[in-house]
C-alpha cells in the first residue's frame, strides 16, 4: 500500500499493457481489414473500366493503407506472445482450445495476408495485370479471415463452448471444433466487427478526398475526388446499417449468455420489465444516487430480449445468483467504465453515418461541397468510428470482468506467476513508449500522403513481357 | 508415430523454416550499413527482401501457433520464463518492420539514417537472442514441479548460451551475405560474395564449437548425424561462396542453418523443455501436449494447409527470382 491509497502488482500492470496493446493493435488493423478491400474493390473497376481514375484512387489509398498495414503487422505479433509471457496460466488452461484458432489463423490467414501483400506492393510492374489484380483480393480475403478465427478464440472467452473439462488435470478440454467456430457469439461478432472496420475505412476514404475536393477546388483530379467521396460515403452508410443490425442482435446473444454484462452496459441494479435504457447519466452510477438520468422507456427490454416489455436481470439478482453458482467474491464489472464505453461505441458510431449523409446532400446532383463545417466535420470522421471500435472492446472486455473465461476462470488467476512487477513494468513502459513514438510518426506520415493526393500515373507502362530490360529501374517500395 | 512426435516434429519444421528464412532477412538488415555505401545502394539492399521479408516473420507466428496449440505447456512455460529476451526480440521485430516500410517514405537523410539504425539494431538483437534462447532451451532451464520457471535473468546469460547467441549472429549474417551476393549485380555482389567468406570462417568456427558443446549436453544418434551435417554444408557452402558459386554458396548455408535448428530438436527429443532443478518440473513432448482430439484436428489443418502455403511462398520467390542493382533503383 502507498500513500495513496492503491497498491499496483504484477496482475494490474499485465492487466493495463494486455488493454493498451490490443486497443492500440485495433486502431489499425479495422482500417487494413476495410481498406484492404476497398483497394481491391477500385483496382477491379480500374481494370474492368480502364478509367485512370481508378487507378489514382488505387494507388493512392493504396499507399495510406501500406503504411496503416506495417503497424498492424508488427503490433500483431504482440499479441499471441503476450498469452505466453503474461497470461500462462490462462495459457495452460485453455491452450488446447485457444491454441488451435490462433494456430490455423496463422498457417490459413496471416502467410495468405502477408505473401500476397508482398507480390501487390513488388509486383506493379512484375506481375501480369490480372495476378496483380488477384494478389490484392488475396491479400484481403485472408485479412478477413483472420478476423474469423482471432474473433472465434475471444468469442470462447465470453461465451465458452465445445469443451469440457478434464477432472485430473483441471484444464479445459476441446471436445467440439466445429462448435468452437461456430460460437455463436462468434457467428455475430464477426460480422459486427467487420462493419465496424468498414465504417473507419470508408470514413478515411472520405475524409481525405473531402479534404481535396473543398480544399484543391481546380484540380485536374476533382473527378476522382468527388467518385472517392461518394464511394466512401456509401461504404459508410451501408456500414453504419450493418454495425446497427448486428449490434441488434449481438444486444440479445450478449443478454442470454453474459446476462451480467447487459446489466453493466445500462448499470441496471434491479430486474426490471419492461427497463428503460439511458441515454446518459448524471450522479454515481453504483446505483445509491442519480442526480438525473435522460431516459427512453423500453429500450433496454427491446435491446436486450426483442421484447419491449421483456425482463432484464439487474446486477444485485445477478451477483446473488453468481455467488451462489461460483462461491463467494465479486462477479460485477466496473460500471462507469461498461456504461460509458457502451454510450461511447454507439455515439461515436453513429455519428461517422451521420456524417456520410450530409457528405452526400452536399454533393447532390453534382455540386460541389466547399462549406467549411463539412470539412471540419469530415476530418473528424476517421476518428468516430476509431473510438467507437475501441470503446466497443473496452466494453466486451471490460463488461467480461471479472472472467477470462466467462464463468470458467478468473483473470486474477490467468496471470503468470514467473514473472515479476519489474519485468511487467519494464515492458508496459517500454511498449508504451514506443506505440507513443510511432502512433506520431504513423499519423504524421499519413497526413503527410493524404494530403500529397493522387498520384500521376501517366508515364506508366504495361509491361511488357517479349523483351526484358534489366538495367530498367523498377517500381520499387523500399 | 505418435501425434505428439509428429507435432514436436512440425514444431521443429517450422522454427527450422524460420531460421532459414528470416535468418537472411536478419543478415541483410545488419549488412545494411556494411555493404550499402551510399542510400541507393542501400535501397538495393533492403529491396532484395522487401517482397519476402513479411512473408518470413509470420513462420515465426506460426511456429508459435503451432507451440500454443500442440503443447500449451511447452508455450506458457517458455514464453513467460523467457520474458525480458523475448521482449527484447518483440520490440526489435516491431521497429524492424515499421523501418522497412517507412524508411523510403521521406526524402531527409535524417529520416532515413535513423530507420537504418532501427533496421540494424533491429536485426542484431534477434539474431543474438534467438540464439541465447534455443541454447537455454536445449541446456535446460531451473523449472519447479509445477514447470514454472524458477530463474533470473542471469540464468539466461550462461557462457554455453553466449556461445549460441554468437553463433545464430555469425551464421545469419554469413547467410545473409551469401543472399546478397545471389540476388545483387555489380559491386555490391563483389564486395557481398568477398564478405561471406570471411564472416563465414569465423561462423564456421562457432557454430562447430557450439554444436560440440551441444552434444556434451544431450545428444542422440540422429543429433550427431545432423550436426555433422551442418558443419559439412557450411564448409560447402563457404567453398562454393570462394570459388564466386552463389547459388551452391545459399543452398549450403540454408542446409547448414537448417541442420542445425534440427540438431537442437533432434537432441532435445523427448523433452521439450528440461528443468535443471526437479527432474519432475522437466516439460516433455507427452506431459506438455494438448489432446489428441486437438493434435488431430491441428494434424488435419496442417497436412491440408501447408503445401498451399508452400507453393505460393516458393512461387514469390521465383516471381522476385531476378538479381537487382543500383540501375534498378530510380533517383528518387
Amino acid at each position: 500500500m502507498n500513500g495513496w491509497g492503491f497498491q499496483v502488482d504484477a496482475l494490474d500492470v499485465a492487466r493495463w499493457q494486455f488493454g493498451v496493446t490490443t486497443v492500440y493493435h485495433f486502431l489499425f488493423v479495422p482500417l487494413t481489414i476495410g481498406l484492404s478491400v476497398l483497394v481491391a474493390i477500385l483496382q477491379t473497376m480500374w481494370h474492368r473500366t480502364g478509367n485512370e481514375r481508378y487507378l489514382k484512387l488505387t494507388k493512392f489509398y493504396g499507399k495510406l493503407f501500406l503504411i496503416n498495414f506495417a503497424m498492424g503487422v508488427v503490433t500483431g505479433i504482440v499479441q499471441e506472445f503476450q498469452f505466453g509471457m503474461n497470461w500462462s496460466d490462462y495459457s495452460r488452461f485453455v491452450g488446447d482450445i485457444f491454441g488451435a484458432p490462433l494456430a490455423i489463423e496463422a498457417l490459413v490467414a496471416f502467410f495468405l495476408e502477408s505473401t500476397f501483400i508482398g507480390l501487390w506492393i513488388f509486383g506493379w510492374d512484375r506481375l501480369p495485370k490480372r495476378a496483380h489484380l488477384a494478389s490484392i483480393w488475396a491479400a484481403a480475403i485472408g485479412t478477413n479471415l483472420s478476423a474469423y478465427f482471432i474473433l472465434a478464440a475471444n468469442s470462447f472467452m465470453q461465451n465458452p463452448v465445445g469443451y469440457r473439462i478434464n477432472p485430473d488435470s483441471g484444464r479445459a478440454e476441446l471436445t467440439d471444433f466445429p462448435a468452437v467456430l461456430t460460437n455463436k457469439v462468434a457467428l455475430i461478432t464477426f460480422p459486427h466487427t467487420l462493419a465496424g472496420s468498414f465504417l473507419v475505412a470508408g470514413s478515411l476514404i472520405v475524409a481525405v478526398g473531402l479534404w481535396h475536393l473543398i480544399r484543391n477546388r481546380d484540380s485536374a483530379d476533382t473527378g476522382a475526388y468527388r467518385f472517392a467521396t461518394k464511394f466512401g460515403s456509401w461504404v459508410v452508410l451501408v456500414a453504419s446499417a450493418a454495425v446497427l443490425f448486428t449490434g441488434d442482435i449481438q444486444g440479445k446473444i450478449m443478454t442470454d449468455v453474459q446476462p451480467m454484462k447487459m446489466a453493466a452496459a445500462e448499470g441496471l441494479y434491479t430486474t426490471e420489465s419492461p427497463a428503460s435504457f439511458s441515454v446518459l447519466t448524471i450522479g454515481s452510477l453504483d446505483g445509491s444516487r442519480e442526480v438525473f438520468a435522460l431516459k427512453i422507456p423500453y429500450l433496454l427490454s427491446y435491446l436486450g430480449t426483442g421484447d419491449p416489455n421483456g425482463t432484464v436481470h439487474g446486477i444485485n439478482d445477478l451477483q446473488a445468483q453468481y455467488a451462489t453458482q461460483y462461491g463467494a467474491g465479486s462477479y460485477t464489472p466496473i460500471i462507469p467504465v461498461t456504461y460509458w464505453s457502451f454510450r461511447f461505441m454507439i455515439a461515436f458510431g453513429m455519428a461517422a453515418g451521420a456524417i456520410a449523409l450530409l457528405v452526400l446532400w452536399s454533393q447532390r446532383k453534382g455540386r460541389t461541397p466547399s462549406s467549411r463545417w463539412l470539412l471540419r466535420a469530415g476530418l473528424a470522421m476517421p476518428v468516430l468510428p476509431l473510438l467507437a471500435n475501441s470503446f466497443g472492446w473496452i466494453f466486451t472486455e471490460m463488461g467480461r470482468q471479472p472472467w477470462i473465461v466467462f464463468g470458467e476462470m478468473l483473470t486474477r488467476n490467468g496471470v503468470s506467476r514467473s514473472v515479476s512487477l519489474a519485468e511487467v513494468l519494464t515492458s508496459f513502459t517500454a511498449f508504451t513508449l514506443i506505440y507513443a513514438t510511432l502512433a506520431v510518426i504513423e499519423v504524421k506520415l499519413l497526413l503527410r500522403y493524404a494530403e500529397a493526393g493522387v498520384p500521376d500515373v501517366s508515364d506508366e507502362h504495361p509491361i511488357d513481357d517479349t523483351h526484358d530490360d534489366a538495367e530498367r529501374p523498377l517500381a520499387f517500395a523500399y | 508415430m505418435e501425434l505428439t512426435t509428429i507435432w514436436f516434429l512440425l514444431v521443429a519444421v517450422l522454427f527450422t523454416g524460420y531460421f532459414i528464412l528470416e535468418g537472411f532477412d536478419f543478415g541483410v538488415g545488419m549488412l545494411l550499413p556494411v555493404l550499402g555505401r551510399d542510400d541507393r545502394e542501400r535501397r538495393v539492399l533492403i529491396n532484395t527482401i522487401g517482397p519476402v521479408w513479411d512473408g518470413n516473420e509470420v513462420w515465426l507466428i506460426t511456429a508459435g501457433g503451432a507451440m500454443f496449440a500442440a503443447f500449451p505447456e511447452w508455450y506458457a512455460t517458455l514464453f513467460s520464463g523467457f520474458y525480458l529476451p523475448l521482449l527484447l526480440i518483440l520490440l526489435a521485430l516491431i521497429a524492424r518492420g515499421v523501418a522497412f516500410e517507412y524508411r523510403h517514405k521521406r526524402p531527409e537523410a535524417s529520416w532515413k539514417r535513423r530507420w537504418d539504425t532501427a533496421i540494424v539494431v533491429g536485426s542484431l538483437l534477434p539474431a543474438i537472442l534467438w540464439g541465447v534462447t534455443f541454447a537455454n532451451i536445449l541446456r535446460g532451464v531451473p523449472l519447479d514441479a509445477d514447470h514454472e520457471y524458477v530463474g533470473g535473468l542471469v540464468d539466461l546469460l550462461n557462457p554455453y548460451a553466449l556461445l549460441g547467441g554468437a553463433t545464430t549472429l555469425a551464421l545469419f549474417l554469413t547467410h545473409g551475405a551469401v543472399f546478397l551476393a545471389l540476388k545483387t549485380t555489380g559491386d555490391i555482389r563483389e564486395r557481398a560474395g568477398a564478405l561471406a567468406v570471411r564472416v563465414g570462417a569465423g561462423a564456421a568456427v562457432l557454430a562447430i564449437g557450439f554444436l560440440t558443446w551441444t552434444l556434451n549436453i544431450r545428444s542422440s544418434a540422429a543429433a550427431v548425424v545432423l550436426a555433422v551435417g551442418a558443419a559439412l554444408a557450411l564448409l560447402g557452402g563457404l567453398a562454393a561462396a570462394r570459388v564466386r558459386r552463389e547459388g551452391w554458396a545459399f543452398t549450403g548455408t540454408a542446409l547448414a542453418i537448417g541442420l542445425a535448428v534440427a540438431t537442437l530438436f533432434a537432441a532435445l527429443f523427448p523433452n521439450v523443455l528440461p528443468s535443471t532443478l526437479d527432474a519432475a518440473g522437466t516439460l516433455t513432448a507427452t506431459n506438455a501436449a494438448s489432446t489428441p482430439y486437438t493434435l488431430k484436428l491441428m494434424t488435419w489443418v496442417a497436412v491440408i494447409f501447408t503445401p498451399v502455403v508452400l507453393a505460393y511462398q516458393g512461387w514469390t520467390y521465383w516471381v522476385f527470382r531476378k538479381r537487382i542493382g543500383v540501375a534498378n533503383i530510380p533517383q528518387h
